[in-house]
């Protein structure tokens, strides 16, 4: 346990982290990256290639801090072939190994499509990726998803922008108690309570983007995110969460007869 | 829909210099419907599909009656979290009116939501202004006397050139609509041009068959724009009274047929003020909403024109359309389509378009020109106007890029120049 306390690490692609909040950069002002990236305590960030992918003046490339491991994901793309270009894309503009692999297929929800992520996932695994596949929480998906070679996997827990939090709590809970890779939570996290929640379950990482671009103060709810998952994280290493969800002891045991 | 009719006279006019014989062609179109083709039936080569939509939007519009909705209908819909068909009805009619400023917080929200402060900019390039339909509102009108141009390759290119050089990443090609001077391949071969300069091609041209939008998106293209103009058909009968344009049915699956075809996006518009705005505007959300239905994966996006001044007619106005009734028509559409892109031209003043991209609007045209090869002058130093075709209307926010770049920045919101990879 103390040891747990002192070097609670998660690793990705052989890269350890300390932080468990992988933060989002839409859908919010440029100039609020660094100080977002700084309050989060993050040391990973997310971003679409497709933004990255620019001539303009502003790329969003210069504006996060060096030492922060990049994500690209591969939004936009609406199958695996696009997304694995998509990727390709992403390492030729030097945004590293990691790849968050988003495939939808549909413009209304943007549910991720999971045929099409294993089979992504299976193709960039064998490239060198670190392959970290968004999906819904399906048991046998997250199964071939590890097969495929998965550094993670990243369940939603509602659809993506609705900060409705943990709608698929039971599924998630499923996904960490049998998938042995670490399961970050990703999409529909919209305050930090519910992020605390997903930590207290036993997420290892929390990705959030909308509840901070809709926020009123950007880097403070990412500092509110942070100290929320640390809290999470903090619980569930205690073990509080398990306990409490099972009632408490009685003091009398009902099988106390029994000899 | 007499004020409609009203309007609609209004609307015509002769311009100088037109023949005798072509000015009895165009007075005998204008004043006796039996010499006008039917606006239903479909010319030779035009491809039919199998598609329900055009029936039920039409039935869905000629079933809605705004004044029927009251302040009670628009509360209700207002306390909802989705909007939906019903919702839509309410918040598009009269009795929304003084809850426009709730209409727009919620709009606000949706639009943060599924956008955050983004907002995209791109810039038209027309590349051609012969025309082969006489619509009575439109400056590129068959029987309007202008300088009519079509720009060659390296003219497109040069074009191109200019507008890439300002910093823009996305163009939207416009030709008048005449299969005959701007050929299927002239429009194939500006997309590839485009490829070269531009991250995300759009198409604004005439319909056109499944396999002609296949070969385009093979060209290059990515997403095709259609005005329908008005839904309205006995209105449309009325309005484009010569031409391919006229035949409705096929203008109406024009979309459709795109997204057979491939492209990945398509826009949808009525021309506010044709007909009856607020039921143009159900059709509108409607064709759009059903269609995204059919095709899950395509990217929609709604635009809002309104009319405005044409060469040698500068009295064309909005009509009944203000500003504020256009806002209630864009919040409408925000909330019934929260994932939907919202498109406002450079028709709009400046103050309103910063407005509204701080409620609704997903994008902004900026360096816009709705002449002919005209780009190099306005906003490449170089003046040579004899090189130039007359604009499709006037435009009221001339702000070029870094303009309108400082300005969106200024109000809060974080332009975007891109946001799409070709793949």
């Amino acid at each position: 346990m103390k040891m747990a306390e002192c070097n609670d690490t998660f690793v990705l692609g052989g890269k350890e982290f300390t932080s468990r909040f992988i933060l989002g950069s839409g859908k919010y002002s440029l100039s609020l990256v660094k100080a977002a990236v700084e309050h989060a305590g993050a040391q990973i960030i997310t971003l679409s290639v497709r933004r990255a992918n620019t001539k303009e003046q502003e790329n969003i490339l210069d504006y996060i801090p060096k030492g922060v491991t990049l994500l690209p994901n591969t939004s936009g793309a609406r199958d695996a072939k696009e997304a694995v270009r998509i990727a390709r894309l992403a390492r030729e503009l030097g945004c590293g190994d990691f790849v968050k692999i988003e495939i939808m297929r549909d413009t209304k929800y943007l549910l991720p499509d999971n045929q099409e992520t294993v089979k992504a996932t299976e193709t960039l695994a064998s490239e060198g990726f670190t392959v970290l596949p968004y999906m819904y929480p399906d048991l046998n998906v997250a199964r071939d998803l590890a097969k495929a070679g998965a550094a993670a996997v990243m369940p939603l827990g509602a659809p993506i922008g609705s900060n409705k939090g943990l709608a698929t709590a039971d599924f998630i809970q499923i996904l960490i108690d049998e998938i042995e890779l670490p399961i970050i939570v990703d999409a529909g996290i919209g305050a930090p309570s519910q992020a605390c929640r997903a930590m207290e379950m036993g997420a290892a990482a929390i990705m959030a983007n909308t509840a901070l671009a809709t926020s009123g103060d950007v880097p403070r709810m990412a500092r509110a995110f942070r100290l929320a998952i640390e809290s999470g994280r903090e619980a569930f290493l205690a073990g509080l969460g398990r306990v409490l969800a099972r009632g408490a002891a009685a003091s009398d045991p009902l099988t106390g007869f029994l000899r | 829909m007499d004020g409609t009719e009203a309007r609609r006279s209004d609307l015509i006019f002769d311009a100088d210099g037109l023949s005798p014989s072509a000015l009895e062609r165009k007075h005998r179109l204008e004043r006796d419907p039996s010499c006008r083709a039917d606006p239903m039936a479909y010319l030779p080569g035009m491809e039919r599909i199998d598609s329900d939509i055009k029936d039920r939007v039409r039935a869905a519009m000629s079933a809605y009656d705004p004044s029927r909705y009251t302040a009670a209908d628009v509360r209700r819909a207002l306390e909802r979290e989705t909007c939906g068909e019903e919702e839509l009805r309410a918040l598009l009619s009269p009795a929304a009116a003084p809850f426009l400023e709730r209409m727009a917080e919620r709009a606000r929200a949706e639009t943060v939501r599924h956008f955050g402060n983004t907002v995209y900019i791109f810039t038209p390039l027309y590349i051609a202004n012969h025309c082969e339909n006489y619509c009575v509102y439109c400056g590129f009108n068959c029987y309007n006397r202008i300088r009519r141009m079509k720009l060659d390759r390296g003219q497109i290119e040069r074009e191109m050139e200019v507008i890439a050089k300002s910093g823009m990443e996305e163009v939207l090609i416009l030709t008048g609509e005449s299969r005959s001077a701007s050929g299927v391949e002239y429009i194939g071969d500006a997309c590839e041009l485009a490829r070269k300069y531009f991250r995300l091609v759009g198409l604004e041209v005439y319909p056109m068959n499944t396999d002609e939008y296949r070969y385009l998106r093979g060209r290059g293209a990515d997403y095709v724009t259609v005005f329908q103009e008005t839904y309205d058909v006995e209105q449309y009968e009325k309005l484009h009274l010569l031409g391919r344009k006229r035949v409705w049915p096929y203008r109406f699956d024009a979309q459709e047929r795109a997204l057979m075809g491939g492209m990945r996006g398509v826009a949808f518009s009525a021309l506010l003020g044709l007909s009856d705005f607020r039921r143009d505007a159900l059709a509108t959300a409607l064709h759009a909403c059903w269609l995204q239905r059919k095709y899950p994966g395509a990217e929609i996006s709604l635009s809002c024109p309104r009319l405005r001044p044409i060469a040698n007619h500068p009295d064309v106005r909005p009509g009944d359309i203000g500003e504020r009734e256009l806002c209630q028509v864009l919040c409408a559409y925000r909330l019934f389509l929260p994932f939907a892109g919202i498109t406002v031209s450079s028709r709009e003043s400046a103050s309103f378009r910063n407005g509204i991209a701080k409620i609704a609007a997903t994008k902004v045209s900026a360096g816009v020109s709705t002449g002919i090869g005209d780009h190099a002058s306005k906003y490449g130093g170089e003046d040579d106007p004899s090189a130039e075709g007359d604009e499709q209307f006037e435009i009221s926010d001339s702000r070029s890029l870094s303009r309108m770049y400082a300005d969106l920045s200024g109000e809060g919101l974080q332009p975007v120049l891109n946001d799409y990879v070709y793949v």
